[in-house]
């Protein structure tokens, strides 16, 4: 819903680029990139940083906020913070 | 030996049980003060070490990382930055939790930084072998240069330990151990380097990089620093740098030192969190957690209440026998001694209150229950975190104005702090008690909720409603530029420590019935002067009541006394705002008490029990007289039901509450807000008890 889908080169394969955002609950992903501007201090001091796994273990009932576990914490963030961290693309069967 | 006292700091993420260990090494000799100009408690105590020698440790505000986010937390800023200050600390104890090693080494690396001898305890290695952990203590204590001090605060290992390494703080590695100017910058940080000299590198980074400038720095420094702040930008993504070259370096470190056999550990927390936080459990459990709360605050709490309201009823009627007449012994009397009962009576309840907000946070819950709460607050414009005030409100809005501090958004936080003094404080409780029990007769509805239990209920309904539904107005009209951002931690669960917890109960509420004791104590003395002096008919009482009046001599006693109070300072003053509260249906009397209860409502009782108790402040005989007042007009009881309901709503919604004042003051900074409240909540009582009063008496 919430990732852009791009054409790449394999004829039924799509990239999907996503973000935390959208993991489902158990879903696990890689941190990629995190924009300077974007991603508060504090975020990345509770040890949200690239290359690091995260793992989606709740959402609240209304979706929002999103209870994860990255680098050895457990935090919860809502659904604006998670949409900002990107996660690496993993290659999908075209839907 | 040293004669002098070692300073000695704790520092710690929150939920790493530093407080737990601050107790056990200070015990009862802990005292909590305050910092200078601002309202942050400062924990202090003194702790023996083994040598002979002793220490003053301070329980610094937990926190994530040197980089504040919060007041609480920058408290730990200026303590580790002001080298210069008497109480700047001589050793560092990094409290870190077995668990969670990886993220509370983000701040020890930090603290190392400053060139500050640090110890690094680690707490909770009872759990080490039950989760499968295994960490190699020599090892890392070679990479980090550090003396670290494995702890169980539970089982109380290892406290010994750690003033042993406190004694022997000046043999500890002050070398930083993380360089950042070379993996980011060297030419930029050289330049850092060279214009702030007699600074450590790290220490001029986090002056540059602060949004505030700390309280310490001189003018010229100042200065220098502000040259540094001009790039934005460039400071952000070197802190971000930064960051990610202070976690590469922990995981480094913990490859080598620490590790987790996953298939050890039964998962508590999955297990309770599958619970707790599931979207329609959760929220039973959420409400069953209020619901005994609430049953305990009023049915527990009120035995120990009717005991202290006895006790302190005798008291007054033995210091009356006891005393010699006269002016000084009638203030301590009939002001002072129920003035001090109005506080003491609260103590249970508010007790309670803490009790429970304090086992809440202690097991970890309180971040499940922000986690529930944060979508559905932010529609009425607060935040996950405006939950907790606004549960301790229902004691004290003053406390809970205090706790509004972790909420991150200032405009949240505005708002959280605007509409918490709705919600309906144990100072409202004896106000709407006695007027329940006026107008509210004692039936019971399908023969097993009783009427009056009903009305009190709607009346706690109403004040959370209406800080509700002030909220979300609040939201729309607001126009604060604040930027939001929210992250909360999902700690382990744990059983609480009863230590914590009672020194937190005891804390919280000493502070609470000093601060509000202090006020309800001066009103009382005013009131009792003012009740107690007047103009010259006053003074001239006996001779105007005995010519006019043909009473028996009993009665004659009770005409002067009310002529009297009629014609004291305090009488005029009701006199004079008669004719406003005339349409809500109050009289002068009950102007009286409306004026004393401005600043704080629980003087209403008393204030009513001045007034129209001659001689005996028994409640039942004051209810009997309340009960018996006539309204001269209509020939009707004064307090019949549209009277006690426009009051019931009156107090429901009105600010009066100077302690509340003073707080919203110093929590926001300006006069603009509690002047706001007053004047906003005061129309709103006003024109709501003014419906009210019409409607019903139609």
């Amino acid at each position: 819903m919430h990732s852009t889908l791009k054409k790449i080169g394999s004829k039924n394969k799509i990239e999907l680029e996503h973000t935390v955002a959208d993991l489902e609950i158990g879903e696990k992903g890689i941190i990629e990139e995190l924009s300077f501007v974007e991603i508060p201090l504090p975020l990345m001091e509770m040890g949200c940083i690239p290359g690091k796994e995260v793992t989606l273990i709740q959402f609240s009932p209304l979706k929002d906020p999103l209870y994860i576990q990255v680098n050895g914490s457990h935090f919860a963030i809502r659904r604006e913070t998670a949409e900002k961290i990107i996660l690496a693309k993993r290659l999908c069967d075209e839907l | 030996m040293n004669s002098k006292k070692i300073n000695v700091a704790l520092v710690g993420n929150p939920n790493t049980g530093k407080t737990s260990i601050f107790n056990q090494l200070t015990g009862l000799t802990q005292k909590v003060g305050n910092y200078p100009g601002i309202t942050v408690d400062k924990k202090q105590g003194s702790c023996k070490l083994l040598d002979g020698s002793s220490a003053t440790i301070t329980d610094l505000p937990g926190t994530y990382s040197i980089n504040p986010t919060s007041l609480d937390e920058s408290i730990v800023l200026e303590t580790l930055l002001d080298t210069e200050n008497s109480e700047y600390p001589d050793v560092v104890v990094v409290v870190a939790e077995v668990e969670n090693i990886k993220r509370n080494l983000l701040l020890f690396t930090q603290v190392k930084d400053l060139k500050i001898p640090a110890i690094l305890v680690v707490n909770m290695s009872d759990q080490m072998e039950r989760k499968g952990i295994s960490l190699d203590v020599e090892k890392l204590e070679r990479i980090l240069k550090t003396k670290i001090v494995l702890v169980s605060a539970r089982k109380k290992e290892g406290i010994d330990a750690i003033k042993n390494a406190i004694s022997e703080y000046k043999s500890y590695d002050t070398k930083p151990l993380f360089q950042i100017s070379e993996k980011i910058d060297q030419a930029y940080f050289d330049d850092i380097q060279a214009s702030l000299r007699g600074f450590s590198l790290y220490k001029s980074w986090l002056l540059i990089t602060q949004k505030n400038h700390v309280s310490f720095i001189s003018e010229a420094s100042k200065h220098i620093i502000d040259k540094f702040k001009v790039d934005q930008e460039k400071l952000k993504k070197y802190q971000h740098k930064e960051t990610i070259y202070r976690y590469q370096y922990i995981n480094e470190v913990l490859k080598k030192t620490y590790s987790v056999d996953r298939t050890k550990g039964t998962d508590l927390r999955s297990k309770l969190d599958k619970v707790l936080t599931h979207k329609v459990f959760g929220y039973v459990f959420f409400a069953s957690i209020l619901l005994l709360m609430f049953q305990s605050v009023f049915d527990w709490a009120s035995v120990p209440m009717d005991f202290i309201d006895e006790a302190f009823s005798n008291l007054s009627e033995w210091s009356k026998e006891a005393l010699p007449d006269g002016m000084l012994f009638n203030l301590i009397s009939e002001g002072i001694i129920p003035g001090i009962g109005g506080i003491v009576i609260f103590i249970p309840q508010i007790a309670i209150l803490f009790l429970f907000v304090a086992i809440l946070e202690e097991t970890g819950y309180m971040s499940r229950v922000v986690f529930l709460m944060d979508k559905i607050m932010r529609r009425f414009g607060m935040s996950g975190k405006s939950v907790i005030p606004l549960i301790s409100g229902t004691a004290c809005a003053i406390p809970a104005i205090m706790a509004t501090r972790n909420i991150g958004g200032w405009k949240d936080r505005l708002i959280t702090i605007l509409v918490t003094p709705f919600t309906t404080c144990s100072a409202r409780l004896p106000v709407y008690a006695i007027i329940i029990a006026l107008i509210i007769p004692e039936t019971r509805v399908f023969g097993i909720f009783s009427l009056q239990g009903l009305v009190l209920m709607g009346l706690y309904v109403l004040g959370f409603g209406s800080a509700i539904l002030s909220a979300y107005i609040l939201n729309k009209v607001l126009k604060v530029d604040s930027k939001n951002f929210f992250i909360v931690e999902m700690p382990n669960y744990k059983l609480p420590s009863l230590k914590n917890i009672a020194f937190d109960v005891l804390e919280k509420t000493k502070a609470f019935v000093l601060g509000a004791g202090k006020i309800i104590l001066a009103i009382s003395i005013v009131l009792w002067f003012l009740a107690s002096n007047g103009s010259s008919d006053f003074n001239n009482a006996e001779e105007i009541v005995s010519e006019t009046s043909q009473s028996s001599k009993e009665d004659l006693e009770d005409e002067i006394a009310a002529f009297k109070l009629e014609n004291s300072y305090i009488g005029m003053m009701g006199k004079t705002i008669e004719p406003v509260i005339e349409p809500l249906g109050y009289d002068w009397k009950i102007g009286i008490a409306l004026i004393s209860s401005f600043a704080a409502r629980e003087v209403f009782v008393g204030t009513l029990s001045t007034i129209y108790s001659v001689g005996s402040d028994d409640e039942g005989t004051i209810k009997e007289r309340m009960a018996a007042e006539i309204n001269p007009i209509t020939k009707e009881k004064r307090f019949n039901v549209p009277a006690g309901m426009s009051l019931l709503v009156f107090y429901a919604f009105a600010m009066q509450c100077m302690g509340t004042l003073a707080i919203v003051k110093r929590e926001t900074k300006s006069w603009k807000w509690p002047l706001i409240q007053l004047f906003g909540m005061g129309a709103l009582a006003y024109f709501a008890a003014f419906l009210t009063f019409v409607i019903l008496k139609n």
